[in-house]
């Protein structure tokens, strides 16, 4: 008899794959600037590194929150027995408040349809236990985060169909994308119970257009299925054309209250925008109340602790923070962007136009020995033991073009980060060097192929040595 | 809405999560009118909950002497950044350490615990679904000893589809784990086609508030073995030992037993109880199979210990002179509330299964019972919440096979709540005893006269009257539907 349970022994916890195999390297040989200076550098990781000493002031002038005190006095009992699954109020309350003003305020959020999770790992998973039975399936426009494999079906059993995106459009969806998707998946006999989208993506960095997200909704009506919004990073949008949430396009399209209303949900998580994913916090936010009451049931297997609750609703109650916060946050990212964009620029990389997120999407389809994800692979793995960078190899998102590679730029010093930009030139420069002169040799091969062609037609002809080149 | 539904997944429209067990209709009662000593003295006492409340004064002066525990107080904050950034499911190295550290001490340093097979998880709660998720494909079954805490039926079952089937204890050997149990257990699986993949124990019991034998544990791991399953072993209460006899965990019998296959045996854990730390989510999961702690260590990521608690957690713990002197204090006032409760009870003749473990006690009230039927505990636990107005939890929402029994959590009020509570139940047994004895002795009186009237009658075919001798009126005669006299049960259907 099998000892374990099959999920146990498969891997569809998704870990084999190389976004997690970089990991693994990095670890083995971490940069460090004094002690591992050749180390390789983590650019594998979206977390944002750049706001924590705002984070660290409101701490130092905030000190009742941390200490479990509310007004000078002790509630630290309060906190240790809390564990009420409807989550702390004030923490629920501040943090509708909190994805409100994210949204300009063009939208209110009811905290009573919130609910809070371990993580959007945990939100992820919840909600397709939800909504899903096991062999149902999911659309997701690809490239997508590698993370999703395992969130949405590893015990969940639920079924991943993949909305083919391209360059072609700047990767945007497209409506003939979508119904070849759900044909795909009618084909591999699967029941479509929904579409998951990540707006801001990951990992192009771009906010969906209205006109995705219009898109989106049509569909979803018409075939009366669900539509997952993981907006996870809605707080890092830097530039324009800014961020429009799908409760702003159901409001503005007269949609409030109706059939499809309560087919929307939406993930949220305070890993990416107040850069604490040490913290686990994570939410869903459907209209549906039958989705809200299971959800929150179910939110028993992985609830926030009430110390981080408590801690944050006081933080998020703040509005003077949040709002300097929020501000200076994405001002931040926007510097490190463009850096970002400029330095790949100079060497003659080019990234995908972005405004948001934690990290680029970055076109290397040139440096690539031929348009194959074998290529992509050697690519990936020459940059991460030769250059000694971490990144994540499109492929490993799903992408249907090889080449692209996501490169976060948030999680390190900028010193690092230019560090990291040198390397790429002098690599992209060589690279580029090699690829020119395996063409010219490759086509000074073909011409003196051609060239001994015609000696020998000549030498049958004439018959006279010449010697070869 | 009814589209709406046909568009949800079965398991969040079924009854999976239990919710709609009597188990939490308590609660709610308890909810609509919270007892509080100054708002609402005349309010529902929260019996039904395990909590470890006796030792906050400890926790909170801990909690001020070191501020640096916490990483967001202007003390810790330097170390904010790593730990907020933390989200390795390994976890913090000295979270794990600490742990470790605290398991052996808690269990008397009998064994050693090693930091790399600690495992987190989302409570107690998502570590046994974590387990049933690794050990079992759906259709499953794993044994499950009766009574038992009614949140496994949702974190075993609900959505990883797997099964549980009861090992029936009965109290005519107080509730023991018999051999004979276990292969019933077995054999009905069998006939019903049912894979059974492993058996999950709470030692200490909850309800029971009992602890094992070292014959019973070793048995246990005697019969897995045979059989070639899982056994997990829920360790949650541990620390709340008070009193001999003395803890044997099931790591002790590991050490001991050499030829017990290591790869079946696996520990559930929490702060939970232990330490009354149940809004942190600290759940364990610590096994001895490394595919095991593979696995669920991935699976660890659905429900991590925040990175703030594990840090506080790390720090407290390691603070050995604290530690001891907590765990001995904790057990000190533990046997003292369950002294207290237990001598009292005994006052009014309503006896409890002995026990030396847990947050609460198994109080026999099966001489209550207008019959011996799930419907009359029922109907009793109906009165004790709406008239009592004591949230105590029924019997059959932990399945024990025998009506009539109720755990009643001590360790999670006040000293004046707890005399409150304890002089509302020996009122209501003394007068339910008191009516029992007015309503035999007017059965008496009755059937004198009867007798006597009957004699009158008729000298020479009259046969000697029935003596109503104690054992013959047995309360379930006197509390019958055609008993003319009023009993606290009777009142309570209307």
């Amino acid at each position: 008899m099998k000892m374990l349970a099959k999920k146990a022994m498969c891997n569809s916890h998704g870990q084999d794959s190389s976004y997690f195999l970089g990991w693994q390297e990095y670890e083995k040989n971490p940069y460090d600037e004094t002690r591992n200076p050749n180390g390789i550098i983590q650019m594998g990781l979206a977390e944002n590194q750049l706001s924590f000493d705002l984070l660290e002031s409101w701490l130092k002038a905030n000190p009742d929150a941390a200490s479990f005190k509310r007004d000078g006095d002790s509630i630290f009992r309060e906190l240790a027995l809390f564990q009420d699954y409807h989550g702390l109020p004030a923490f629920k309350n501040a943090l509708v408040d909190f994805m409100s003003e994210i949204r300009g305020n063009k939208v209110t959020f009811n905290p009573n349809n919130l609910v809070l999770t371990a993580g959007a790992t945990s939100a992820n998973e919840t909600l397709m236990f939800c909504l899903a039975e096991p062999g149902d399936a999911f659309l997701l426009p690809t490239p997508y985060y590698p993370g999703f494999d395992r969130d949405l079906k590893w015990r969940t059993g639920v079924e991943i169909v993949p909305i083919h995106c391209t360059s072609s459009n700047g990767f945007e969806i497209t409506e003939s994308a979508l119904e070849e998707a759900y044909k795909q998946a009618h084909k591999l006999d699967l029941r479509v119970k929904g579409v998951l989208v990540t707006n801001p993506s990951n990992p192009l960095g771009t906010t969906l257009t209205l006109k995705e997200l219009n898109l989106l909704v049509d569909f979803i009506q018409a075939k009366r299925i669900h539509l997952i919004s993981d907006e996870i990073y809605s707080g890092t949008v830097f530039d324009s054309p800014g961020f429009i949430s799908i409760m702003e396009v159901l409001k503005n399209r007269n949609l409030t209250n109706t059939e499809v209303w309560e087919r929307i949900h939406i993930v949220y998580s305070l890993s990416k925008d107040l850069g604490l994913p040490g913290f686990r916090v994570g939410a869903i936010y459907s209209n549906d109340d039958m989705v809200v009451s299971a959800a929150t049931k179910m939110s028993s297997f992985g609830l926030v602790s009430s110390q981080t609750q408590y801690l944050l609703s006081a933080m998020l109650s703040d509005k003077e923070f949040t709002q300097n916060y929020i501000s200076e946050n994405q001002k931040r990212l926007k510097q490190r962007h463009d850096m970002m964009v400029s330095g790949l620029l100079e060497a003659g990389i080019s990234c995908l136009k972005s405004n948001a997120s934690l990290f680029c999407w970055v076109d290397m389809r040139h440096l690539l020995s031929s348009n194959t994800f074998e290529a992509e692979m050697e690519l990936w793995k020459d940059i991460v033991y030769n250059v000694g960078l971490n990144i994540s190899p499109g492929s490993s998102c799903h992408c249907t073009e090889p080449g692209w590679f996501r490169v976060c730029f948030a999680n390190m010093s900028e010193e690092t980060l230019n560090l990291a930009i040198q390397r790429i030139k002098i690599f992209a420069e060589a690279t580029i060097k090699t690829i020119n002169e395996n063409k010219s040799q490759e086509q000074s091969n073909k011409n003196s192929k051609r060239k001994s062609f015609t000696k020998w037609v000549f030498r049958l002809s004439f018959g006279r040595e010449t010697s070869e080149r | 809405m009814a589209f709406g539904k046909n568009l949800l997944s079965k398991m969040a429209t079924n009854d999976g999560h239990g919710e709609n067990s009597p188990y939490f209709d308590g609660w709610k009662a308890y909810d609509s009118d919270p007892f509080h000593s100054i708002e609402n003295p005349q309010g529902v006492i929260q019996m039904g909950l395990a909590e470890n409340q006796l030792c906050f004064d400890l926790i909170q002066e801990w909690i001020l002497k070191n501020p640096k525990a916490s990483i967001c107080s202007p003390e810790g904050v330097n170390d904010f950044k790593d730990v907020a950034i933390f989200q390795d499911y390994h976890g913090l190295p000295e979270f794990r350490e600490a742990i470790a550290k605290f398991m052996a001490k808690v269990r008397g340093n009998i064994v050693e615990f090693d930091p790399d097979r600690v495992v987190m998880s989302g409570g107690a709660t998502g570590a046994h679904e974590t387990m049933a998720f690794c050990l079992a494909n759906p259709g499953d079954a794993f044994l499950v000893p009766t009574p038992y805490y009614p949140g496994f039926d949702r974190d075993l079952r609900w959505r990883t589809g797997v099964k549980l089937l009861p090992v029936v204890c009965e109290s005519s050997n107080n509730f023991k784990i018999t051999r004979e149990a276990l292969e019933a257990a077995c054999q009905k699986a069998e006939e019903s086609n049912i894979n059974v993949k492993g058996l999950l124990i709470t030692n200490p019991s909850n309800p029971l508030g009992t602890i094992l034998d070292r014959d019973t544990l070793q048995g246990l791991v005697n019969f897995i073995n045979e059989k070639n399953i899982h056994l997990i072993c829920d360790e949650i209460y541990a620390a709340t030992v008070f009193t001999k006899p003395m803890y044997v965990s099931i790591a002790e019998i590991l050490e001991e037993d050499k030829s017990c296959n290591r790869d079946l045996i696996h520990l559930v854990y929490s702060l939970s109880k232990d330490m009354g730390f149940p809004g942190f989510r600290i759940g364990i999961i610590y096994s001895y199979n490394d595919k095991v702690v593979s696995c669920a260590r991935k699976m660890s990521s659905f429900g991590l210990v925040s990175t703030q608690t594990q840090q506080l957690i790390a720090n407290m713990l390691a603070d050995e002179t604290f530690i001891e002197k907590f765990i001995s204090e904790s057990r000190r006032r533990l046997a003292a509330r369950h002294g207290v409760f237990t001598r009292g009870l005994m006052q009014v003749r309503v006896g409890n299964l002995q026990s030396n473990a847990g947050l609460f006690f198994w109080m026999d009230l099966r001489r209550l019972l207008k019959e011996s039927t799930v419907e009359a505990e029922m109907e009793l636990w109906r009165v004790i919440i709406n008239e009592v107005k004591l949230n105590v939890s029924p019997g059959s929402s932990f399945h024990c096979s025998e009506p009539g029994w109720f755990r009643v959590c001590y360790a999670n009020m006040d000293d004046e709540t707890m005399r409150i509570a304890l002089r509302r139940i020996k009122k209501f047994v003394l007068q339910a005893d008191e009516r029992e004895a007015a309503a035999k002795k007017h059965m008496w009186h009755k059937n004198l006269q009867l007798s006597l009237s009957f004699r009158r009658w008729d000298e020479t075919i009259m046969k000697t009257p029935r003596i109503v001798t104690p054992h013959m009126m047995s309360p379930h005669m006197i509390m019958s539907p055609h008993s003319p006299l009023p009993s606290p049960l009777v009142r309570a259907r209307n």
